[in-house]
């Protein structure tokens, strides 16, 4: 469980993400004090203060939707 | 540690160039800068080189060599300066501190990028390489990601407004319109600035620099020697740069630069000044976000109030404190490498107060902010008028 630092909607992607663009991508920040920059799955869009809790990794990257 | 001046400049246009390759856009700035100051190759006792990327972007390596045996210098150190956005920054900072400590006397240092020869996802590729490769990257991060993230943070906890982002991008295209060197000699209104293609929420088009290819160039000397050269020498009063973590989500606070405030309190104490004794700044806008950033952490305004600051048009051509009256990295052009060498050519102009159009009346005292990736380099150079 964590909180939404900062986020945004990344709509102009790096070669390798360009077919899942649009994307949202946010700080988490958890709450033991630690962060991480991560993504929220799906079409699901936070802001910030948000809660968030774990969805799913991926090939390294963790994904969080809204609690 | 001796004083050092910076001696003569020279640039190339910054655009898209599809007939110009990485060494002749290096060695055209070089020229300009050393037959300006009639100095001949033989002389130059070092060369740094301040390039982000030329292995990925046109494949070459053992750049620094690659480039001076072009023109003409060899038998000398030269040498490869990599920290991102803050390369050629860095290749300055370094030659400086060569120069002061008596090492070298004629020391030439360029910055050269050249981007345009590869597709917009590639380039967004590279340059995310500045990043941490094995987080914010992997995650999905581009640069106008990180940097809308902190721009969200900072509109935030501040109440910066997308209507100050956009006074930075108007004003920067108004100056650049003014120089004949730009990429993009182009006015913007507020209206279109405000609707721009959306690139990461909230920063569009108009909030992102641009991808250029161009080189500039400085020849620097100890100031006993400078009277010896053709032109008018600068003096350089006060240098500094320093580092912070590269991934943003290490940083305890994203809506400031800890690196560019710690380099502005060592340059301004070296120089023996403070904000207020600086009459004109060419600052790292990136993003727009970071220049509103910037104009705090240089200690211009109060922290928050950055956004504010320009759009009061403090920073305008006409203002208490111009800010990038080159048109920034935002209308100049952001060929990364060249961009901090470029920086100290752009205020030299208007310190001998050659800058036409764009000239500005107070321009005593000038400072320049290079910065690299999301922060985890800076570079801050105090400049103190004509020698």
């Amino acid at each position: 469980m964590g909180v939404i630092y900062t986020e945004t909607v990344v709509h102009s992607a790096p070669e390798q993400f360009v077919h899942e663009a649009p994307y949202q991508l946010v700080i988490v920040v958890f709450d033991d004090g630690g962060r991480l920059t991560a993504r929220i799955a799906g079409s699901d869009r936070v802001v910030i203060g948000d809660r968030v809790e774990f969805d799913h990794e991926r090939d390294g990257v963790r994904f969080f939707r809204k609690v | 540690m001796r004083p050092v001046a910076v001696i003569s400049i020279g640039k190339t246009s910054f655009g898209a160039f599809a007939d110009r390759d990485l060494r002749s856009l290096a060695v055209e700035a070089g020229q300009k800068c050393l037959a300006s100051a009639n100095v001949k190759p033989a002389q130059i006792e070092a060369f740094y080189l301040g390039n982000f990327a030329g292995p990925s972007f046109v494949g070459q390596n053992h750049l620094a060599p690659y480039v001076a045996g072009a023109m003409g210098i060899t038998g000398v150190p030269a040498t490869r300066f990599e920290a991102a956005c803050a390369s050629s920054g860095s290749a300055f900072y370094h030659a400086v501190m060569a120069v002061a400590a008596g090492i070298h006397d004629l020391v030439l240092i360029s910055g050269v990028e050249k981007m345009t020869s590869q597709p917009t996802p590639r380039v967004a590729e590279i340059l995310a390489g500045a990043g941490d490769s094995t987080g914010e990257v992997r995650a999905g991060a581009t640069f106008p990601a990180l940097f809308a993230m902190i721009a969200r943070r900072h509109m935030y906890q501040y109440g910066t407004k997308r209507e100050h982002l956009a006074a930075v991008a108007v004003k920067n295209h108004a100056n650049g319109a003014k120089n004949p060197q730009a990429h993009m000699r182009k006015i913007i209104s507020m209206e279109q600035a405000l609707n721009g293609k959306p690139i990461a929420d909230p920063l569009t088009v108009y909030d992102c620099s641009l991808v250029s290819d161009g080189a500039a160039a400085v020849l620097i000397a100890p100031l006993e020697r400078a009277a010896e050269f053709a032109g008018m020498p600068v003096r350089i009063l006060g240098i500094s740069q320093t580092s912070d973590h590269v991934a943003l989500d290490a940083k305890d606070d994203i809506t400031t630069f800890a690196a560019v405030r710690t380099a502005a309190e060592r340059a301004y104490r070296m120089a023996g000044l403070g904000p207020s004794d600086i009459d004109l700044a060419e600052i790292h806008d990136c993003f727009t976000i970071a220049e509103i950033i910037a104009t705090e952490d240089l200690g211009f305004c109060k922290k928050g109030e950055g956004g504010e600051f320009a759009a009061a048009g403090h920073t305008a051509l006409t203002g208490s404190l111009p800010v990038n009256t080159s048109g920034g990295l935002k209308a100049k052009g952001h060929p990364v490498g060249a961009t901090g060498v470029g920086q100290i050519c752009d205020l030299v102009l208007q310190m001998r107060g050659e800058a036409g159009e764009r000239q500005v009346a107070k321009h005593k005292i000038g400072l320049a902010q290079n910065l690299g990736g999301s922060g985890a380099t800076a570079v801050v150079t105090i400049l103190g008028g004509v020698a």
